[in-house]
């Protein structure tokens, strides 16, 4: 039903992108040429046949490393962004539905979370909490879910005045009827553009606060704590701390390119056809 | 200027400051009330019960949360910020060089940012869909998608290492030269440039746009008068506040990238002093530093808000 | 290049006008498309022709080509638009520049959205005249004041100081046609520009625009989809249909002896036979008393309302913007709980919520909409819109479903084939009639249409109504019919409520309604609804008991 040839070149490039970087992170450890923590050479050696990216600060291979940290970093983002989503969708559309004090509540604490940078409140936040990884994923979805909270309750409040909706509730159908099949359907193509941005944000938020040494811990590593850890290299002329900087703008545009392509394909109102 | 510009505007200063009350709350119980005993947390596993004692008692933890609140935020109120704890020092006195610090770089910032993002709007809106447009939406796309520091980097690894052009780390000193000053933080007002470039511009061209596609414009083409004349006299009167509205925002943002930024070239900021004392769990700095991004991340919301307000006929001639 | 075949007293000479434009279907490839198929048109000077059409006839298109302008991607591709003896299309930028509100001027369809809502309306009104040099600033503005005058807009000294958003629709509308006038072009060009006040404010612009296309001696185009309205104002009137002419010729012609079928059918367009029935011994729905309020009972937007509807039959509600009639079906549907007052359903009150009523009550009174593209949900389509209804009243699934779905398809004279398709597939005409369908499945005593032909083009708008009298032979279900258009109500009702600012002004069976004697509302907005008959302005004008309601 999905005919290839019909993908737009940009949405390709970024599908085998991103599943390339998903793939790399669920067989890590089978195609990983050597270990995560695991000391092969000498310090910051240049990339060779042997070790295609070189090695990092401590002469760990870099390619490996690499590997590894696709897993940590989506690990947590897509953990990140599943709770932000459906923390916020759930009670963004709740809001819109059901109104009242619940909405005006819930609406006021969002404004008032968001009126701090979310930087700003992330660090405050993880200056007294443990660092781990339950922490990070969660200061990380909650602070997040006041953003998709926003959007899916103006959508929900846009979409629930419709006159379609007021057909429904004047035959008589409950809740359920309205938020699933009147509301959701139409709900979904921005939310699903959402998902995507939301994702990447929690990329980069994540490999952030790894760059400022608050992310996650030594000696497991993030791409962004990978930056950290080979930064030094930098005013010696040596890139390897660019390189995974590199990957987490990759990643982040190929997710971008496929979040666009679906956003397309889901905004037609014709079935897919015509 | 009408009465009801006053009133909107002095209602949405005080929404700000209890805005800014609130937020001081928020800040105040994310570092206080979050479940984990702080003192513990500051020393780590390892500490004694009676280091723990002495820490809390110097905390002032022995007392209850609402009286320390008020306490800090008297001690705030009267431009007292406390003590850090790793440091022994005020902490008002150690932040005034890095606030002037970073509203420097922060300035300069804005001043290269604005006007190129507003002209490459411009340009975009000029050749809509031609292949400018499209190049300057697809770096936009490119640019969202960069974290700060893949850019900062990038600059350092060719502007300081390769080609040797600028320091590839800030150093700043009271009394330095001006001259030296401005090439000291050239790359990084050039990161922070490049940081908030793309969504300001992506914003400005769609806020032009959206002027451009109204009817009076129309109008105002059916006159006869020439493209120029038509943005200068219709267009660019009614798109001022939403432009002013994105210019606003960005610098919000702008605020978020210089702590980033301020890390890559190791620039005295408060940006850097935040992060340090986050990592050294020193909770005083880390509520102080968080409270002034927060006042000046909401101010800069405001000063949107009203400059809205201001341009907006309907609400300087009410009927 | 003087064009040597040009008649003197020639204004404007439109040859073969082809106008095309670029269309971007999303995840398509753009596309050309043609708007205006080979039209060509004359215009003497002084003299008035009438465009009139459907949407998508072109007529706003051609219009604006007189102007050299094309909105949004519209270009012209071919023929002579020759103004004033020359080719304006060889002029280049400049030329348009130079023509542009100074030979020819614009009035648009909004003038509330025409007006530039920074600056004041005086500085807009006199721009065009400073900038082509025509007068100095001091007369500009005297010639300004004068026009203000005849226009008859109130307090024409200093109506000019003040900002578009502080001045009516109505009143902007004359402005806006002072501005068009005040630099003395030959030509003017009118689109829509009564289309979006309300009747009995339309009147009163008409009758101004009129008065100043006869002193000052301007030509005009006026484009509109009313031929009752272009029958007033105009010499001649050129029908065009799908960017094709359809007929031309002079306004008695046209009006009396149409060539073409399709123009014989835009004439007769109101001329649906509908014989009153007599009202039953019992109604089945009676509105007490009903008194309505928004903002938690601070705003009242009715006023004790009391009406009946008898089974099978037809209550017009009519009235302006405004007036509250939209806001009385809400009372009756529960959406707006009425603050005092009953509704009796079938001899049993009906409960003041939505929440409270049973199914029962739900499914015998439905309800179709205006905007027939939002009342049904883009994602579903015609078969679960109508089938869901008879799913969820009479528990119908599967095949006995579709059956019916079937039949109902049958019922709206749209066929089996639509079962599939989405609403984004239908035409304005069709969604309606779907919008009707879901209606009819739950087998209702009474439908509320709401405006439902209002956002139509007049010959599908025609067709709905045809279609919902034969329904109402078939399955003798009763209408609450609102509407602003009191033509239509002619066409379909048995009894008239004729609503004003929230009250029941009028009431009764048709024919006694629309006889006279009548209270001053009802007079003024029988005697505002344009007739298809030239000099009916002028007698509608002269005879008024009352001013204009709005504004």
């Amino acid at each position: 039903m999905l005919d290839i040839k019909r993908i737009p070149i940009p949405a390709l490039i970024g599908i085998v992108l991103t599943a390339m970087f998903v793939l790399a992170a669920i067989f890590g450890p089978l195609i990983a040429p050597h270990g995560n923590g695991e000391i092969i050479g000498d310090v910051w050696e240049p990339m060779t046949a042997a070790h295609w990216l070189g090695t990092d600060n401590l002469g760990r291979d870099l390619l490996s490393r690499m590997i590894y940290g696709a897993r940590i970093t989506l690990f947590i983002a897509v953990l990140a962004t599943a709770l932000s989503f459906s923390l916020g969708a759930i009670l963004g559309f709740s809001a819109a539905v059901f109104g009242g004090w619940f909405d005006t509540l819930l609406s006021r604490l969002v404004d008032l979370l968001m009126s701090i940078p979310t930087l700003i409140m992330g660090l405050v936040v993880l200056s007294v909490l443990p660092s781990n990884l339950v922490t990070l994923i969660l200061v990380m979805g909650i602070l997040d879910s006041t953003r998709v909270y926003r959007l899916s309750r103006a959508v929900a409040v846009d979409i629930n005045v419709m006159d379609y909706v007021e057909a429904a509730k004047l035959r008589g159908e409950g809740s359920g009827w309205i938020i699933f099949r009147e509301i959701l359907p139409n709900a979904l193509s921005p939310l699903v553009s959402e998902l995507g941005l939301r994702f990447i944000y929690a990329v980069l938020f994540l490999s952030t606060l790894s760059f400022l040494g608050l992310g996650v811990q030594p000696p497991d590593a993030d791409w962004g704590a990978m930056v950290k850890e080979n930064k030094d290299g930098i005013v010696f002329g040596i890139g390897a701390a660019l390189i995974p900087a590199a990957a987490i703008a990759m990643l982040a545009i190929s997710v971008n390119l496929v979040a666009d392509w679906v956003l397309n394909r889901t905004t037609s109102l014709k079935g897919g056809r015509g | 200027m009408s009465s009801s510009i006053v009133k909107l505007g002095a209602q949405r200063i005080a929404l700000g400051i209890m805005l800014l009350l609130a937020v001081s709350v928020l800040i105040f119980a994310g570092t206080q009330i979050l479940p984990g005993d702080v003192a513990q947390a500051i020393l780590g596993q390892s500490a004694t019960p009676e280091s723990l004692a002495n820490l809390r008692e110097q905390l002032g933890l022995n007392q209850p949360a609402y009286v320390r609140y008020f306490h800090w935020l008297g001690g705030v109120l009267a431009g007292d910020l406390g003590t850090s704890m790793t440091s022994g020092q005020g902490i008002s006195s150690a932040i005034k060089g890095r606030l002037w610090n970073t509203l420097f770089l922060a300035f300069w910032a804005a001043i290269v940012a604005i006007p190129l993002a507003i002209t490459l709007g411009l340009i975009a809106v000029r050749y809509r869909n031609g292949w400018v447009d499209k190049l300057i939406s697809g770096l936009a796309l490119a640019s969202t998608s960069f974290p700060e520091f893949f850019i900062g980097y990038v600059l350092v690894y060719f502007f300081a290492v390769k080609w040797q052009i600028f320091p590839g780390i800030s150093t700043v000193y009271d009394g330095m030269p001006f001259l030296e000053r401005m090439q000291a933080i050239a790359m990084p007002v050039t990161a922070l440039t490049l940081v908030v470039l793309a969504h300001m511009m992506r914003m400005t061209r769609a806020a032009i746009l959206n002027v451009m596609q109204s009817a009076y414009v129309e109008t105002a083409e059916l006159k006869g008068l020439s493209a120029f004349a038509v943005i200068r006299k219709h267009a660019f009167p009614n798109a001022i506040a939403p432009i002013i509205n994105v210019v606003m925002l960005n610098l919000a943002y702008l605020i978020v990238g210089v702590v980033v930024v301020e890390v890559i070239f190791v620039y005295p900021g408060m940006g850097q002093y935040l992060v340090d004392h986050v990592t050294k769990r020193d909770v005083p700095v880390v509520q102080a530093v968080g409270l002034i991004f927060a006042a000046v991340y909401i101010s800069l919301n405001i000063i949107a808000d009203i400059a809205a307000i201001v341009a907006n006929p309907r609400l300087r001639h009410p009927k | 290049m003087a064009d040597s075949k040009a008649k003197p007293g020639l204004l404007l000479d439109i040859r073969n006008l082809r106008i095309e434009a670029t269309v971007y279907p999303p995840g398509e490839p753009p596309k050309n498309i043609v708007l205006v198929h080979d039209v060509s048109l004359t215009l003497e000077k002084g003299k008035v022709l009438g465009l009139i059409g459907e949407s998508g006839a072109g007529k706003s298109t051609i219009g604006l080509s007189s102007m050299g302008y094309g909105r949004g991607g519209v270009r012209i591709t071919g023929g002579e638009v020759i103004l004033n003896g020359r080719d304006i299309m060889k002029g280049g930028k400049e030329g348009f520049r130079k023509l542009r509100g100074r030979e020819v001027c614009y009035v648009a369809q909004s003038a509330a959205a025409a007006f530039n809502p920074a600056h004041r309306l005086m500085d807009q009104v006199v721009e065009a005249t400073l900038l082509h040099g025509m007068a100095t600033r001091t007369e500009a503005e005297k010639r300004a004041v004068a026009l203000f005058k005849k226009l008859s807009l109130p307090n024409p000294e200093t109506i000019g100081e003040r900002f578009p958003h502080q001045v009516s629709g109505g009143q902007l509308q004359r402005v806006m046609t002072a501005m068009a006038l005040c630099s003395e072009p030959d030509l003017i060009v009118f689109d829509e520009p009564t289309t979006a006040l309300d009747v009995t404010t339309q009147i009163d612009v008409l009758a101004a625009i009129k008065d100043a296309i006869r002193d000052t001696g301007v030509a005009a185009l006026y484009i509109t989809h009313d031929l009752a309205v272009v029958a007033q104002v105009s010499d001649e009137i050129m029908v065009l249909r799908h960017g094709r002419l359809v007929e031309c010729g002079d306004t008695r012609q046209i009006i009396k002896e149409p060539r073409q079928d399709y123009t014989r059918a835009l004439v007769s367009v109101h001329e649906i036979e509908h014989a009153e029935e007599k009202p039953g011994a019992t109604p089945f729905l009676s509105v007490k008393n009903i008194t309505a309020a928004y903002g938690g009972g601070n705003v009242k937007v009715l006023r004790d309302i009391s009406v009946e509807i008898y089974p099978g039959q037809t209550l017009a509600v009519v009235g302006e913007s405004g007036s509250g009639k939209s806001t009385l079906a809400r009372a009756i549907t529960g959406l707006l709980p009425p603050v005092e007052g009953t509704v009796t359903f079938d001899g049993r009150p009906l409960a003041n919520r939505l929440a409270d009523r049973p199914k029962e009550d739900l499914r015998q009174l439905q309800m179709i909409y205006q905007m027939a593209d939002v009342a049904m949900n883009p994602r579903q389509t015609v078969g679960t819109i109508i089938g869901r209804p008879l799913t969820f009243y009479f528990g119908l699934r599967g095949a006995e479903r579709d059956n019916r779905v079937k039949e109902l398809l049958e019922e709206i004279e749209m066929g089996q084939g639509f079962i599939n398709r989405y609403p984004a597939e239908l035409s304005g005409g069709q969604k309606q009639r779907v919008c009707i369908a879901r209606a009819l499945a739950g087998k209702p005593k009474l439908i509320i249409c709401d405006e439902v032909t209002s956002a139509l083009d007049p010959l599908v708008a025609n067709g709905i109504l045809k279609l919902l009298l034969n329904l109402q032979q078939i399955e003798r279900v009763a209408y609450l019919f609102i509407t602003h258009d009191i033509a239509t109500v002619k066409s379909i009702a048995d009894s008239i409520a004729v609503m004003y600012r929230g009250e029941v002004v009028r009431y009764g069976s048709k024919s006694k309604v629309l006889t006279p004697p009548f209270d001053d509302y009802t007079d003024l907005l029988l005697s505002s609804v344009p007739a298809m008959e030239i000099g009916w302005l002028e007698q509608a004008i002269g005879g008024r008991k009352m001013a204009s309601a709005g504004h």
